[in-house]
């Protein structure tokens, strides 16, 4: 089955009443929620809120202590790991390589869940592709090693790029990143969407959420405190009673919304800034 | 390239070792004897019986054994280097050689040898094995190696290795006591082709197993995590694959004694020269390994007249200043490990 076949609206994933432990304390309790294919969620949140521990039980890394993730209408503890890994695809926050391999032979790895299937005949165009999407050709025979933060980013969502899964779990690809590229990687992850793929992606600027995302999740203290489309999910109120700071939501230019702290206002050029 | 040149060099050092010694012989009567052992009669055949019967019985096996054991040392240095996901994982350096060398001294004083060589080699396995298992839960936390803590452990371990050797020496009576010396400083005097066919079974699987990891290991660079998610099985990799190293490092021990820092300098040279990806890396470390020893052998019984070094000795006396080199370097260039 893939993506191109995928009918939207099909539930990718289904989480259900999940609860994680880590240490044997709750860091996520409670939480229900589905990715659709065709479709972009983003998970928000306060540091520490449980994104990543949300995004590592829907990834098959984290047992559930009580609920269930489910993908393609099965537990994702009963995949097989091989199976799992032609199914999903996963973009950690740490991107550590042991030795020096060059960038291609990274991405090249992500080419490994289909070696000995049909789809090994895809493998070039395949790494060509994921290398064009997240701009990293010119670093092709460079040493992963020897990268700076952004570019190890780049180098490692063209790996799951090059996976081809038509689930896509995301976390934190932005924060390395600078303007360009974090708009570039956002509409990457929006053509995989549009290609009937199904992203689920950790961010920290709700302003690119809003952008991006069809669905938001808004997570606080390992619960689920929002959930639905930007316009419903980033109101003032949400976003204070979350972060604990108030905001303006307003409109850009292009008509979607801002997410921007409420600042007292900066003194006028002429007044002085202290008494003298 | 690499690879041939690596061919040429074992090739030349295994007939010019085959040719020193007591008894002075030929390169030609090298080659012909080998030669008529395969059933090829040629006029290079030694004209005396003695010559030919030196060769295959004390010669031959000394030579093949170095070529397997710095061959297992090297592959074993890889494949340790690759789980641990640090190229300063060595046998020989966090404590695996010396569990396994504990592991032959038990043997050897409480007269453990059943099976021909197969007693001392599984009593080797077992000690290396602990060692392995020791060192790796010790140093892995959440994925990843602590260099400083993986060097710890080496030094706990090898400090009570030590400690147990000591024991041993000191209950043991005085021909248990010179088998140990010989264990500390290594050596491949006396081989014997039942050890060699030991080495030879254990070194070829275990290599063999290795090879079909290879691109298991490429992943596993990327971290436990990042691996799992392209598919491999990660805890039953480490754990197949420090069975593998235990085995590699216990033969090795078992008939040659501790022979340090091969399993860490050869892999590192391949590294350097023909990048990380771990197919090309085992099989070069494997060949790399062979010569390596070849010629330390060859060194050990030629640089001092008429005296057979420790080769255990040789090797360290390398590998120590370049693991030092290594260290300076890589401090140098990101700051150090820690």
């Amino acid at each position: 089955m893939s993506a191109s076949t995928q009918q939207a609206s099909v539930v990718a994933v289904r989480v259900v009443d999940l609860e994680c432990r880590l240490g044997g304390r709750p860091v996520v309790a409670g939480v229900g929620l589905d990715v659709r294919y065709g479709e972009v969620l983003a998970l928000v949140g306060p540091n520490g809120a449980g994104k990543s521990t949300v995004l590592g039980a829907v990834a098959g890394d984290l047992a559930a202590s009580a609920g269930s993730v489910l993908l393609d209408d099965r537990d994702v503890g009963e995949w097989s790991t091989r199976d799992l890994a032609r199914r999903r695809s996963v973009l950690l926050q740490s991107h550590e390589v042991s030795f020096a391999f060059t960038v291609r032979e990274v991405v090249e790895m992500g080419r490994a869940p289909w070696l000995g299937r049909e789809e090994q005949d895809d493998d070039e165009e395949a790494v060509a592709e994921a290398m064009r999407r997240a701009d990293v050709v010119h670093l092709a025979d460079r040493p992963f090693t020897q990268l700076s933060g952004g570019e190890r980013a780049r180098a490692a969502l063209a790996r799951v790029l090059a996976q081809r899964t038509d689930v896509v779990l995301l976390d934190e690809p932005t924060a390395a990143l600078d303007l360009r590229h974090t708009e570039d990687v956002m509409a990457v992850a929006r053509d995989l969407a549009a290609a009937g793929r199904a992203v689920v992606v950790v961010l920290h600027d709700l302003s690119l959420a809003a952008a991006h995302a069809d669905v938001i999740a808004v997570l606080d203290a390992g619960r689920l405190v929002a959930h639905g489309a930007p316009a419903d999910v980033l109101t003032p109120e949400v976003v204070s009673s979350t972060y604990g700071i108030d905001v303006h939501v307003i409109a850009d230019p292009d008509g979607r919304l801002l997410v921007v702290p409420r600042r007292a206002p900066r003194p006028h050029p002429d007044t002085p800034s202290r008494p003298i | 390239m690499v690879l041939a040149a690596l061919v040429l060099l074992l090739a030349v050092g295994l007939v010019m070792s085959a040719t020193q010694g007591q008894l002075s012989v030929s390169s030609a009567d090298v080659l012909g004897t080998v030669l008529h052992g395969l059933g090829v009669d040629t006029s290079w055949r030694p004209e005396r019986e003695v010559t030919e019967q030196a060769l295959w019985q004390i010669r031959f096996p000394r030579v093949v054994m170095a070529l397997l054991v710095g061959a297992a040392l090297a592959v074993g240095g890889a494949i340790m280097q690759a789980i641990f996901g640090n190229p300063l994982a060595e046998p020989g350096v966090v404590g695996v050689s010396a569990g396994a060398a504990l592991g032959a001294a038990i043997g050897i004083v409480t007269g453990f040898t059943f099976a021909g060589g197969w007693g001392i080699a599984a009593l080797a396995f077992l000690g290396g094995l602990l060692a392995t298992i020791f060192v790796y839960a010790t140093a892995r936390s959440a994925g990843r190696t602590e260099v400083v803590t993986l060097l710890l452990t080496g030094i706990a371990v090898n400090a009570f290795a030590g400690a147990g050797l000591a024991f041993v020496m000191f209950a043991g009576d005085t021909a248990a006591r010179e088998q140990i010396v010989f264990w500390q400083l290594g050596s491949m005097n006396g081989s014997r082709w039942s050890e060699v066919l030991v080495v030879a079974v254990v070194t070829v699987l275990a290599s063999a197993v290795a090879l079909v990891l290879a691109r298991q290991y490429d992943l596993l660079a990327l971290g436990e995590r990042a691996a799992g998610h392209l598919g491999v099985r990660v805890e039953a990799l480490r754990i197949g694959s420090i069975v593998v190293v235990a085995l590699l490092t216990g033969v090795a021990v078992a008939f040659a004694g501790i022979i340090a820092f091969v399993g860490l300098v050869v892999p590192h040279l391949v590294r350097l020269s023909l990048g990380p990806a771990h197919r090309g890396l085992l099989l070069t470390s494997l060949l790399g390994g062979a010569v390596l020893l070849t010629w330390a052998d060859l060194g050990a019984r030629t640089l001092v007249g008429g005296a057979d070094l420790p080769i255990g000795m040789l090797t360290a006396l390398v590998g120590g200043p370049f693991f030092f080199w290594l260290v300076r370097r890589t401090r140098g260039r990101s700051g150090g490990w820690a």
